[in-house]
């Protein structure tokens, strides 16, 4: 592939097919590279969407996902299911590699890799990661039939995750560091009044015991210090997210936290002919239809950029 | 060699008594990321079926199997030699790490 190409969207999930969808109508030939195994981003690992306007009647994450993907194509998107595994964005024609070795040209790429699960960070929770530990309530629930299961986090994720598991375990407990919850109160209602669910406020878990499975989390209290342990088997880990920022790392301004930098309300990064969009943007909102939204101001910013 | 399902029925005979190592792909319908990883799995064995026999299993209707194993995670990925579990990949990967955590069964 040796023609440069007016825009490269990498990563998909609502921005990058969103932007993916303006700059195909914009005629830009956009190429998109979705993902090898992340294609279609978060919401490919959730279950029912019910605040994405203009689904009455609430939309499966992977539904809505699929339905972004066919619009791009249908605007004649060019879309390649593989991961970039390198970039040179420092020069006025951009340089990307994908994970299967062809390398791409860009006079203007569109960053929308979103976000990570974060790990808590005990040596215990990588170990026993796939034989108790999860980050995929919609995976993994149905393996925690009638079990007692842990949940930790106290975000929109955390309380959607323990609700969702609640169809399969016996009870969720929610472990919170803090005394209150941060997710929305419609969810923190439904799952304050979901009878499966118990909630340990202040508390934040230290160790997950087992030899070969989860058997236990030691947990610590953030008010007075004291530590105990209780009896778990499943643990899921829902504590928010880190923004996949690694390859860019050095070439674009990133904030402490690892976010890229825009320049005011644009999505221009410090990068001429690179922009950015998606939960690798903000770490405020980090909702579907504010990622489509900077999407769509991506692409837009993008056509802007290539007729000067 | 295209990868192929396998049973409770057809465990012993397709993966335990295998003369050639067996990746058991423990996946459901319902899994985003066993959905994504499948394609990749197909590839490899298309590239690499007679080093390493890749068959799935569905713990959807096999959960026998998967509890035997204590599978908690999907897509979880078995390798197994002479009927023992030698390597254990949890999650969907890219292609490239997949060769990588199984380059020993490939050459």
């Amino acid at each position: 592939m040796s023609d440069v190409r007016n825009v490269v969207i990498v990563g998909s999930g609502p921005a990058g097919y969103t932007a993916a969808i303006y700059a195909a109508r914009a005629q830009l030939d956009p190429i998109i590279y979705e993902g090898s195994v992340t294609a279609g981003g978060a919401l490919m690992n959730t279950t029912e969407v019910e605040n994405f306007p203009g689904f009455t009647d609430g939309v499966m994450g992977p539904d809505l996902m699929d339905s972004m993907r066919k619009q791009a194509k249908r605007f004649g998107a060019e879309l390649i299911t593989d991961d970039i595994v390198e970039m040179d964005l420092t020069g006025e024609i951009k340089v990307l590699k994908d994970g299967s070795g062809n390398t791409v040209k860009a006079k203007s790429v569109i960053l929308a890799t979103g976000s990570a699960y974060r790990e808590i960070g005990l040596v215990n929770e990588k170990r026993l990661s796939g034989h108790g530990v999860s980050w995929c309530a919609t995976c993994d629930g149905f393996f925690f039939r009638g079990q007692t299961i842990a949940v930790v986090g106290g975000g929109d994720s955390a309380v959607e995750e323990a609700t969702f598991l609640t169809r399969f375990a016996e009870k969720v407990v929610l472990i919170h560091r803090r005394d209150s919850l941060r997710a929305s109160k419609i969810m923190a209602d439904r799952a304050k009044n979901n009878p499966k669910i118990e909630f340990m406020w202040n508390t934040e878990v230290i160790d997950v015991l087992g030899a070969d499975k989860v058997e236990a989390l030691k947990l610590r209290n953030t008010v007075d210090g004291s530590e105990s342990e209780r009896a778990f088997t499943g643990l899921f880990v829902a504590i928010g997210h880190i923004p996949r920022s690694e390859l860019i790392t050095g070439q674009i301004d990133l904030d402490s936290e690892g976010y890229v930098i825009c320049e005011g309300r644009s999505t221009r990064t410090n990068q001429k002919g690179v922009f950015a969009c998606g939960d690798l943007v903000d770490h405020t909102y980090r909702q579907a239809i504010t990622a489509a939204g900077s999407g769509c101001a991506a692409a837009l910013d993008a056509e802007k950029f290539l007729a000067h | 060699m295209a990868t192929s399902k396998v049973t409770t029925a057809t465990f012993d005979a397709e993966v335990l008594k295998s003369s050639t190592p067996v990746l058991v792909d423990f996946w459901a319908e319902w899994c985003g990321p066993c959905r994504a990883v499948g394609p990749i799995l197909e590839e490899i064995s298309n590239e690499y079926g007679s080093k390493l026999k890749i068959v799935k299993l569905n713990t959807d209707e096999e959960s026998a199997i998967a509890i035997k194993y204590g599978i908690t995670s999907i897509p979880s990925m078995y390798v197994f030699v002479n009927g023992e579990v030698v390597t254990q990949i949890v999650g969907a990967k890219p292609k490239p790490a997949l060769l990588k955590d199984l380059e020993s069964y490939l050459v």
